[in-house]
């Protein structure tokens, strides 16, 4: 039974308290973490926002003369890699942390230190591949490193392929630790009772995007191996005048970039498909169909890669075989779009902020759903393909998609992880200069794709028709700027001075809800038996929703004896949560210094960038060893502190 | 009850100001000179139309769902009376339908797509129909008529409403070769040949670009396409198969002279001189083309003395370098190569 407040102890020993900032460095907790991902990716958000300001001030008009070309290059290819590998996942993985173990009736994750590990890398990452601009220029090919512009001959004015390289591959090991963990938490901490078709959706595409994520990584960990080796020991895996192929660049990079972008939506779908049913007062409709459509995107996302190579030359078999299976995987997704309106339907709309994002959400998805059934006809596609027509179909699917689904979360789950809530009126504000901002912004490069405008050029002439519409779209650019700033502030004014929450703001449907704001350090401290889907609302209101709505006592795992001991149990008492510790940190900084001083060997020696073969590593690499070395061998050993009494 | 509905009725400002602007999104359709939906050649024609049949249905089901959404949220907007509502799960029913009416629809949009790969597919083969070798480099477009030995850079002619086989090949790295107005695009890759064919079915200028990033001064890779009628094109067949004569005015020999002195005939060549370079644009012909510099600026004397003073200045990492050239070398290098007719 929730309790306003919860016990002071820590049930730690003394030697292995940390206070303070420490606490957070030291952290196994995954609410911590989560917290940590989240304001660690909405930083990066920011920085990629920058750039994404940068390269509209820069097309604003005709003939810019705001960056340099080369300058416009790097801009575009950060400000890519940084909103999907450094914003978007890693703020999907924050919810994954914070809700998944609350929504399944868990302390905690699987690998609590796993956990920690993973987010170090994450940040080590990030600040890696960001630190290219400091030193001679940041990757400048594009987030999708097309060979062999890539390769040394074309490109070895600056380390900043090699400092792509590094940073994805840390990336790549945070993301699979990551999508570890949550699959085996997923899969055996679930509370008793909660069986898969009793899981949350936000829990359900947490799974399938988990088995996405490792399957998806080693491919592209595979093509940014071979690049690395082309390019530090002149091998030729992409190298056409050794004979190669680069095309070959192309089929990996998109097999593993196609469940990518699946990856990025599906954890915002979750959201919606929680949210929804929470502010319409009404379960989710089509649970199993839902459910099931997001398993069926996740193996249909296997067959429809070469969608993005239809200019490319494959042949007219291939072209119609991927066209037919990318047409297809829209079925599922449409499916979606119309049993979250019927969630709605018969309901009883709470128009909080939330919701807004979530129906935003569909609004804009459906946009962008609809644009890339345009581009799965490869003969539109030959009209569309590399043009601001796709720039438009990504936005609106990534930003007024994925971005409006985690937004939509920031505001329906701070008050959980704070115990206040958003300022609802700032909220609503934010809610209105994103989703005009992004009309202003996106909708017109449908025009200019059309009109012929290519991507990623670093300006245009007059007189091609593409002056207005760019014009309108930096316009639109700045107007989300603001909207980010309102959030900002809200932000920081909210975590200190919101109202405050309690258990259960929203009147939600999930586990979440049952405990307090912000829960205790062990979640939950009887573990509930599960015996419905959205087993709080059926706790409050029964299965039909014939209650009024008290919260009676959920059964739980364990019942007491007597009265005495369930007063202690309800204190968190006798739980043993897992230690903080350092290991995952020293591990993951051991990690990147590690590969950095390999791939980043000509860099660290002053060696002109493309220097061949750039063995044997610099020293860095092998200090970078020791320290990861040292790293994991703790971990491995580390002593589990006594059981508090 | 009536409340409810009334919202959407009293607000048919939001659906005109839809209409409009879904009216403003399409109006700049077609006008532009690199535009994809102003085809001037059946290849085009058939694209945009496929596009246009897709586009539309997309309309349709946006206004059905998007309307659906807006209705739907107003509809049941809560009110303070309001109890819980009735928890229905779902209906099977409506999830076979709102399954089969897409997979309709697609079926309707992959008809014709396959129809539409098969026919810009096939390419056209036989007597009447013109070879073009397109060959994408750092920052400019060769084209290359291996039937009629021909070698030029940044324009390529071909006779109205004759059909044009062309072979996309690249120098360096990946390119996409696109001239909206007659075809869709295909990339350079280097090591492959890929294939399309187009056909310009109206006099006139056609605006091309490279689509496929490539490094520094990929915004400046610009290309035209002169369909001509036979006779004009004929005409500029013969010109360009003939050597030109060394060069009359004393100007434009003294520009001959330094051409052959200086580092230029390392990269480019000259029919008839001793410049045989092939790594920048061959320049036999050049005082007949209407741009310069990868199709970057048009061709007129004061854009072609920028560009000698100082190539990597107007081009960002041009190959061409700065060669240091005074401005008397300048002039008489501008009429030189306007010479060469």
């Amino acid at each position: 039974m929730a309790t306003a407040e919860h016990a002071a102890t820590t049930h730690q020993p003394d030697r292995r308290r940390y206070e303070g900032i420490w606490s957070w460095i030291f952290t196994v907790d995954h609410k911590k973490i989560g917290v940590m991902y989240g304001v660690t990716a909405v930083c990066f958000f920011l920085i990629g926002g920058i750039e994404a300001l940068l390269i509209r001030s820069q097309l604003m008009f005709p003939n810019g003369k705001v960056v340099s070309p080369d300058q416009f290059n790097e801009l575009f290819t950060m400000h890519g890699t940084t909103m999907i590998f450094l914003a978007l996942m890693p703020l999907s993985v924050a919810f994954f942390n914070i809700v998944v173990p609350l929504q399944i009736g868990a302390r905690d994750v699987a690998f609590p230190r796993l956990n920690a590990f993973s987010y170090w890398v994450y940040l080590f990452g990030g600040l890696l591949l960001n630190a290219s601009y400091l030193f001679g220029g940041a990757p400048n090919a594009g987030w999708f490193g097309y060979a062999n512009l890539t390769e040394v001959p074309y490109n070895h004015s600056s380390y900043g392929i090699d400092f792509w390289i590094l940073g994805l591959q840390i990336l790549g090991v945070s993301s699979m630790a990551g999508a570890f963990n949550f699959l085996v938490t997923i899969i055996n901490a679930r509370a008793p009772g909660m069986t898969f078709m009793r899981m949350p959706l936000f829990t359900w595409m947490t799974l399938v995007t988990s088995f996405l994520l490792i399957l998806a990584f080693p491919v592209i960990t595979v093509a940014l191996v071979e690049l690395m080796f082309d390019r530090l020991f002149a091998t030729n895996f992409f190298n056409p005048a050794a004979g190669a192929e680069p095309i070959l660049w192309q089929h990996l990079f998109w097999l593993f970039g196609h469940p990518e972008v699946y990856i990025l939506i599906l954890p915002a779908m979750g959201i919606i498909s929680d949210v929804l049913p929470t502010f319409a007062r009404k379960p989710l409709f089509g649970y199993p169909v839902v459910a099931y459509s997001g398993v069926a995107i996740a193996f249909m996302s296997w067959g429809v890669w070469a969608h993005h190579m239809f200019s490319a030359g494959l042949g007219p078999v291939a072209n119609a075989v991927f066209s037919v299976t990318t047409m297809l995987i829209a079925v599922p997704t449409g499916i979606k779009i119309f049993n979250w309106i019927g969630t709605l339907w018969g309901g009883s709309i709470n128009f909080k902020t939330p919701l807004l994002f979530a129906l935003g959400f569909i609004a804009m998805f459906t946009i962008g759903g609809l644009s890339g059934v345009m581009l799965a006809s490869p003969p539109a596609d030959w009209l569309e393909n590399d043009t601001y027509f796709v720039v438009a179909h990504i936005h609106y699917v990534l930003f007024g998609g994925t971005i409006f689904g985690l937004f939509a979360g920031i505001y329906y789950w701070f008050p959980k992880v704070t115990g206040r809530l958003l300022d609802e009126r700032l909220g609503q504000i934010h809610f209105w200069l994103m989703l005009i901002g992004m009309n202003v912004t996106f909708a017109g490069m449908h025009v200019l794709g059309m009109e012929g405008m290519p991507r990623r050029i670093a300006t245009y002439p007059p007189g091609m028709g593409w002056d207005t519409w760019n014009f309108i779209a930096t316009i639109g650019a700045f107007t989300i700027a603001v909207g980010m700033l309102v959030f900002i502030y809200n932000f920081f004014a909210s975590v200190r001075h919101g109202q405050v929450a309690g258990p259960d703001p929203w009147d939600g449907r999930t586990l979440e809800w049952s405990i307090p704001s912000p829960p205790p350090p062990y979640n939950f401290a009887r573990i509930p038996i599960v015996r419905a889907r959205d087993p709080f609302w059926v706790q409050k209101y029964g299965d039909a929703g014939h209650g009024h709505g008290r919260v009676v006592p959920m059964p739980v795992a364990g019942g007491a004896h007597d009265a005495e001991e369930a007063r202690a149990d309800e204190h968190g008492e006798g739980i043993h949560m897992p230690d903080p510790s350092y290991y995952p940190i020293v591990a993951a900084l051991g990690l990147a210094v590690m590969l950095a001083g390999v791939i980043l060997t000509n860099l660290i020696l002053g060696n002109p960038p493309g220097t061949q073969p750039a063995w044997p590593p610099s020293w860095v690499a092998f200090v970078g060893l020791v320290v990861f070395l040292y790293g994991i061998y703790g971990w491995a050993l580390e002593p589990v502190s006594g059981h508090s009494s | 009850m009536a409340s409810r509905v009334h919202l959407l009725r009293r607000r048919p400002l939001v659906w005109i100001l839809l209409a409009g602007l879904l009216a403003l999104l399409i109006s700049g359709c077609g006008t532009g000179p690199q535009s994809a939906l102003a085809p001037a050649g059946p290849v085009g024609m058939r694209e945009a139309g496929l596009y246009n049949l897709i586009f539309w249905m997309a309309v349709v089901v946006f206004v059905l769902v998007e309307g659906l959404l807006l209705f739907t949220a107003l509809r049941f907007r809560r009110r303070t009376s309001d109890g819980i509502p009735s928890q229905i799960h779902g209906n099977t029913r409506l999830e076979i339908v709102w399954t089969i009416i897409p997979v309709l629809i697609l079926i309707v949009i992959a008809v014709p797509t396959i129809t539409t790969i098969a026919s810009a597919s096939t390419i056209p083969q036989g007597p009447d129909v013109l070879k073009v070798t397109v060959i994408g480099h750092q920052w400019w477009w060769e084209f290359r008529y291996p039937d009629l030995g021909i070698v030029t850079a940044d324009e390529m002619h071909i006779p109205v409403g004759t059909k044009v086989a062309l072979t996309v090949e690249s120098a360096d790295v990946i390119h996409s070769f696109w001239v909206p107005r007659l075809a869709g695009k295909i990339q350079a890759i280097p090591r492959r040949q890929n294939e399309m064919w187009l056909q310009g079915d109206e006099i006139g200028e056609f605006y091309g670009q490279c689509y496929q990033l490539c490094g520094t001064s990929h915004a400046n890779m610009r290309f035209r396409v002169f369909v001509q009628s036979k006779a004009d094109f004929d005409a500029w067949v013969k010109d360009q198969q003939a050597v030109p004569a060394p060069p009359t005015d004393p100007e434009a020999a003294k520009g001959a002279q330094i051409f052959q002195s200086k580092a230029c005939v390392g990269c480019h060549t000259i029919a008839g001189t001793n410049a045989k370079g092939t790594i920048g644009p061959n320049l036999t012909h050049f005082g007949s083309r209407t741009t310069i510099a990868g199709a970057m600026l048009e061709k007129t004397d004061a854009n072609l003395a920028m560009w000698l003073h100082d190539p990597p200045g107007v081009k960002p990492g041009s190959i061409m370098p700065n060669l240091g050239l005074t401005d008397d070398e300048i002039k008489a290098l501008v009429a030189y190569l306007d010479s060469l007719k």
